[in-house]
């Protein structure tokens, strides 16, 4: 009942937003379902002890469908996976909702805003709380939908309206891969129920399947199509382009949906089937190199771009690549620190850019801002906090779950995970450099932007900074606190049976097999791995400090004697121009085709030679119909009908 | 006849009557209109609560038929009804529209009591085609339910009206020729034309060559593609679809509506009730034929969808794709694709009639139906901007809606029997995001730019209450779709014993199998 309560309120909460603003008012439609929604986040932190247990509590509610095998219910998976991410969403959604009623103050759709805010989390919730896979797919296309209606709040602007059908079809691609996994867990499980799925996996390890002509095996190619689905939600490489564009939802959202709760719902899902992951070497490998590219891909991006929320996005997905690559090693419990720890300084961060951007009368370009620090004191500290945990300064919460992630990577015997080790070393430097290229082109050197603008500037009202208080402090404790626990000595009795290592864990067997778990193993890794992350960082931090503070004029010089490279990252690798040519031109031009050759030519002109031509009997009925004498004729049509059909059964 | 069957016999005739008394009586002056719009919804309200009657007396668990009337008629052909799991819902769909078209004719004003006849002649005989337990009954409503719908689109419908009726009657007549000989040699076979007794009857499936050409199945396979003949064009499949676009565009949009809830669901009701369970031998063999025309259906028609300029044309199409889901379902003979096929056609009743109830809207304010005519709905219509947002998500196969339960349940069936089948099927998921998305966008979001929709009013009074009812149905439905799977699943896990008794055991997608000791040991340690 505590748990239903937790998931089913924000509901309560969006219909109330959504419906009922027409009796309540805009002040009530906001206060309500913020009001719903802290109530909601304080219980869910008191409720995660009671999550915490060795074996999942089930919460039956009804059955959704039955058929033959098929028999799936609506309820509740509780275990610390699912209490964990219950604190994450309900907290972030409570600061979201709260420091809205400031960002959309101005706005005259505040209760369509704040019922789209809580149908999220709503949906969020159903995802992070399911038992089965349909449950799940719910929740997850829910998200979806809260997303496309958030991205195009502002629906009078056209560049809000196609991101937000980007976003949707994007994410579809990768609902494909995920529900053709589902309907091949059920084929060959003959059930959707998390545990009894995961019962019967150890079983299949070796089974091999027919798969699109092919003789598979059975836990690699599933786990790789439900992994396709986490690409397109978690905005991974090949299914990214979709995130940077979402930017064009208010900031609150990007910093709620796009930042700290559905973008990891990828992460969790691989995390939640741990079972099967764990059975399937291949899918795990394909994960680790795609979190890694995608991390590195996402930070060289990052790198020159000017819009404000499109850098903290493409750190987003960078991030998101870290996590997967965790993941992929199997450091399930590494992967889940960093996504808990994120979720607090990138909606700090993105809520500091609303902030700024607020202040900025809308500007987000930070070829325009400049030198903003002093005028918006609070502001700059919460950002500057924020970009430490990001890049992982100790003892900021960054720092312990990135350590973790990069040293769980070297950790890991296999190929992949010394890859995701080097590029993820990588990366931290290029994340600290574009991290405090935001923050010292925004905030330091000179007042590039409009005069006008910065005459009028003002720092965010309370309603909006002290939601982003608790943020500042989740990023600068989160970490340390919750080290013990999440990756620590504590580890198996917070994490119990929701994360599952195999015995023969073939990630660790051949180096690590005493251990008998990747998170173990990290700890033993050679100082020198411990502490290049943050040499990294310095070198980053250092390069940024060099170039926009000390010799500001060096970037623009750097950029002019780099052309190719520059367009490349500032064009993001050229993906939207790539899948516009291969996959919308043509998806269009076939449709054209298949209309007017197909259907217009080939199949109408052969019916129509068919009945104007060659049956002329037809065509004196045609004539017949215009006369307008149709109920004679239906009459008599009628009667022929029921005489044949007399005559036909007495002569047989 | 038992009192049950007689309720059954009212729900089927009463709307015909109510139909002929509307011709008799007339439309002329103002206040005869209005009578015969207040008889017409009265007659099919009534209906509808009869049929609520008859379902709160059905037992889902009897996998036969029940309120059975049999009596004979004209010489050896009888008058037999009777409803099963499978059909009774259908019944209950086509009862339960039948008041919303009426209200949605309410402007109607051109010879308005002819108008309703049509639609109330029309009642009894699609209800007919779902109760009819004889070959020659079935095939009587079958046929004669395109009269009245030829007459409303080409009496009552756009300017190419003669046009798309013409098309329409054409396509399905000639495909109707096939299924009444096929009809003729069945009875003449078996002796009897019970339907109840056809389906447990065995026809012969020894092949057999024409022509040079061999038939798997023999005379299975010659009454199977009898029926597909007909049915195919009713569902309507590629690439036998073209007349469907014609016939929406021209129709006016109650006919509209009862073309894409229910007189597209005739098919799929036959295949179930005939192809499949009378000819399974043949069934079995085809599968793979129909498989392949149906994904083409859904792919092909997505991406023609995706083109289109007119805003019924791209529904229509839309239709085209998801009915693609039903054929292939059905014919997967597992119990997620058949369960999933019934349950995709009667969700698409509610979903696609709304959608072209929707368009109504708009056309009936604006006289167009041409989607760059519209743009920033949403300003000025937001309670329409939300119920085609509603039916937009639930076209494209939104969990929680009724539009998801069944896409993903052929499709879980289809997995089962053929992979690649399933792989391209899924495609579709993407494509209609595409296309229903796409158009959701061009008409409701944006600026308003056409200086035409800047008085344009939101939904009436009347508009939402017809909306209501499909709205709760189609969320609920999303939520609980067990309330109407626990319907027909009996009756068609019944179907499919019989099926599989004939064809053998389905196969296994599984070539190695897993080690069922590492299982035991598993799930000790877990």
């Amino acid at each position: 009942m505590y748990y239903s309560l937790i998931v089913l309120l924000p509901l309560i909460g969006a219909l109330i937003a959504g419906f009922g603003a027409r009796w309540i008012g805009d002040r009530l439609a906001q206060l309500i379902p913020s009001g719903i929604l802290v109530l909601v986040a304080l219980m869910s932190w008191a409720g995660l002890p009671g999550a915490i247990a060795a074996d999942p509590e089930h919460i039956t509610w009804f059955r959704w469908m039955e058929s033959g095998a098929l028999a799936v219910d609506w309820g509740i998976r509780l275990d610390t996976l699912t209490g964990v991410m219950l604190v994450v969403v309900t907290s972030v959604s409570a600061i979201v909702h709260v420091y809205s009623m400031g960002y959309m103050e101005h706005d005259p759709s505040k209760p369509r805003f704040f019922a789209y805010l809580s149908l999220f989390t709503f949906a969020m919730l159903m995802l992070v709380t399911a038992d089965n896979f349909v449950q799940m797919f719910f929740g997850w296309e829910g998200v979806g939908l809260a997303s496309y209606l958030l991205i195009g709040f502002w629906h009078h602007k056209d560049s809000a309206n196609n991101a937000s059908m980007k976003a949707f079809i994007v994410n579809r691609v990768g609902d494909f891969g995920l529900a053709l996994g589902i309907f091949g867990v059920f084929a060959i499980f003959g059930t959707l129920d998390f545990s009894e799925v995961f019962a019967q996996v150890p079983a299949m390890a070796s089974a091999t399947f027919s798969f699109l002509g092919y003789e598979l095996g059975v836990t690699n190619t599933l786990c790789l199509l439900l992994f396709i689905g986490a690409m397109g939600k978690s905005a991974q490489f090949f299914l990214h382009t979709w995130l940077p564009d979402a930017m064009e939802g208010p900031t609150p959202v990007s910093a709620l949906i796009h930042a700290a709760t559905m973008v990891t719902a990828g992460v969790f899902l691989v995390c939640r089937l741990s079972p099967m992951f764990e059975y399937a070497p291949a899918a795990s490998a394909f994960i680790t190199y795609i979190g890694a590219t995608t991390a590195l891909f996402a930070a060289t991006v990052g790198l020159v771009q000017n819009d404000i929320k499109r850098i903290v996005a493409y750190s987003t997905c960078s991030q998101l690549g870290y996590m997967f690559f965790a993941a992929g090693v199997g450091a399930y419990e590494a992967a889940m620190f960093h996504l808990f720890t994120h979720a607090f300084f990138k909606a700090l961060l993105f809520l500091g850019c609303g902030s700024v951007i607020h202040a900025m009368q809308d500007e987000q370009d930070i070829r325009r801002m400049g030198g903003l620090w002093r005028l918006i004191l609070p502001t700059y500290v919460l950002m500057v906090v924020g970009t430490m945990a990001l890049t992982g300064v100790p003892p900021f919460a960054g720092f312990f779950s990135k350590d973790m992630v990069l040293e769980t990577a070297f950790a890991s015997p296999t190929t992949g995970g010394t890859f995701a080790f080097a590029l993820g070393l990588l990366v931290a430097g290029m994340t600290a450099f574009y991290s405090w290229r935001l923050v010292f082109k925004v905030f330091h050197g000179p007042r590039n932007g409009d005069p006008d603008a910065y005459t009028h500037i003002h720092e965010s009202p309370p309603v909006m900074l002290i939601p982003m208080g608790f943020l500042f402090l989740g990023s600068i404790v989160a970490g340390g606190l919750f080290y013990e626990y999440f990756v620590g000595d504590a580890m198996h009795w917070f994490w119990g049976h929701s994360i599952y290592h195999a015995k023969d864990n073939y990630v660790l067997i051949e180096k690590y097999d005493e251990m008998h778990n990747i998170v173990h193993a990290a700890h033993y890794v050679p100082f020198w791995v411990k502490a290049s992350p943050f040499f990294a960082m310095l070198a980053g931090t250092g390069l940024a400090f060099y170039m926009y503070i000390l010799h500001p004029g060096l970037a623009e010089r750097v950029r002019r004697a780099n052309p190719g490279v520059y367009d490349f990252l500032l064009n993001k690798w050229y993906f939207d121009e790539l899948y516009r040519t291969i996959f919308v031109r043509p998806a269009m031009a076939l449709g054209r085709f298949f209309w007017k050759k197909g259907d217009g030519r080939t199949i109408d002109g052969a019916i129509d030679g068919l009945s104007m031509g060659i049956i002329p009997a037809m065509t004196a009925l045609y004539s017949r119909v215009q006369s307008g004498y149709v109920f004679h004729y239906a009459l008599a049509m009628f009667i022929g009908v029921a005489a044949l059909v007399s005559f036909a059964v007495m002569g047989s | 006849m038992t009192s049950e069957g007689f309720l059954l016999n009212l729900i089927l005739w009463l709307p015909l009557f109510g139909g002929l008394v509307l011709l008799w009586m007339g439309g002329g002056r103002e206040a005869e209109r209005l009578a015969a719009r207040r008889w017409s919804l009265a007659i099919t309200v009534i209906t509808f609560l009869l049929s609520v009657v008859l379902f709160l007396g059905f037992d889902p668990t009897d996998t036969g038929f029940q309120f059975v009337t049999d009596v004979d008629w004209l010489g050896g052909l009888s008058y037999k009804l009777g409803v099963d799991g499978i059909s009774i819902l259908f019944v209950l769909l086509t009862t339960g529209i039948m008041p919303l078209v009426i209200l949605a004719s309410w402007d109607v004003d051109k010879r308005v009591a002819q108008y309703l006849a049509a639609f109330l002649i029309l009642e009894t005989l699609m209800i007919g085609v779902f109760v009819a337990l004889d070959l020659f009954l079935f095939y009587l409503f079958f046929e004669a339910g395109l009269i009245p719908m030829f007459i409303i689109i080409g009496v009552w419908g756009g300017g190419r009206r003669v046009y798309a009726s013409f098309k329409f009657f054409l396509y399905t007549l000639l495909g109707s020729i096939l299924m009444l000989i096929a009809m003729l040699w069945m009875a003449n076979y078996a002796g009897t034309t019970d339907i109840a007794f056809l389906l447990t009857h065995e026809f012969p499936s020894e092949p057999f060559e024409v022509l040079g050409i061999e038939l798997g199945a023999g005379v299975q396979t010659l009454l199977w593609f009898a029926f597909f003949a007909s049915f195919a064009v009713k569902m309507p499949m590629w690439p036998v679809h073209t007349w469907l676009p014609d016939a929406h565009v021209e129709a006016p949009t109650a006919g509209s509506v009862v073309l894409a809830a229910i007189l597209l669901k005739l098919g799929g009701y036959g295949f179930i009730r005939f192809n499949l369970p009378m000819f399974p031998i043949a069934s079995d063999q085809l599968a793979n034929f129909v498989f392949a025309l149906s994904v083409i259906a859904i792919v092909y028609t997505s991406l023609v969808a995706l083109m289109q300029e007119d805003i019924k044309k791209l529904i229509a199409y839309s239709s085209v794709a998801h009915m693609g889901f039903v054929t292939m379902g059905i014919f997967t003979a597992t119990q997620q694709g058949v369960d999933g096929a019934i349950y995709q056609m009667i969700s698409h009743g509610f979903i696609s009639g709304a959608l072209f109830l929707s368009v109504g809207v708009i056309y009936d304010r604006m006289h167009t139906r041409e989607i760059a005519a519209y743009g920033g709905l949403v300003t000025r219509m937001p309670i329409y901007a939300t119920v085609f947002l509603l039916f937009t998500m639930a076209n494209v196969g939104l969990p929680g809606t009724s539009g998801f339960v069944g896409e993903f349940m052929t499709m879980m069936g289809a997995f089962k029997v053929n992979t690649f089948i399933a792989f391209v099927a899924a495609t579709g998921v993407i494509l209609s995001a595409g296309y229903a998305l796409w158009l959701y966008r061009r008409v409701v979001f944006g600026t308003i730019t056409n200086p035409a929709l800047e008085t344009i009013e939101d939904m009436t009074t009347r508009e939402i209450v017809i909306m209501a009812p499909l709205i709760a149905a189609t969320l609920y439905f999303g939520i609980n779709a067990s309330a109407m799977l626990d319907v027909f699943s009996p009756a068609v896990a019944d179907l499919l014993e019989n099926y599989h008794a004939a064809v053998g055991a389905p196969e296994s997608l599984l070539i190695q199998p897993g080690d069922a000791a590492a299982s035991t040991a598993a799930s000790a340690a877990h």
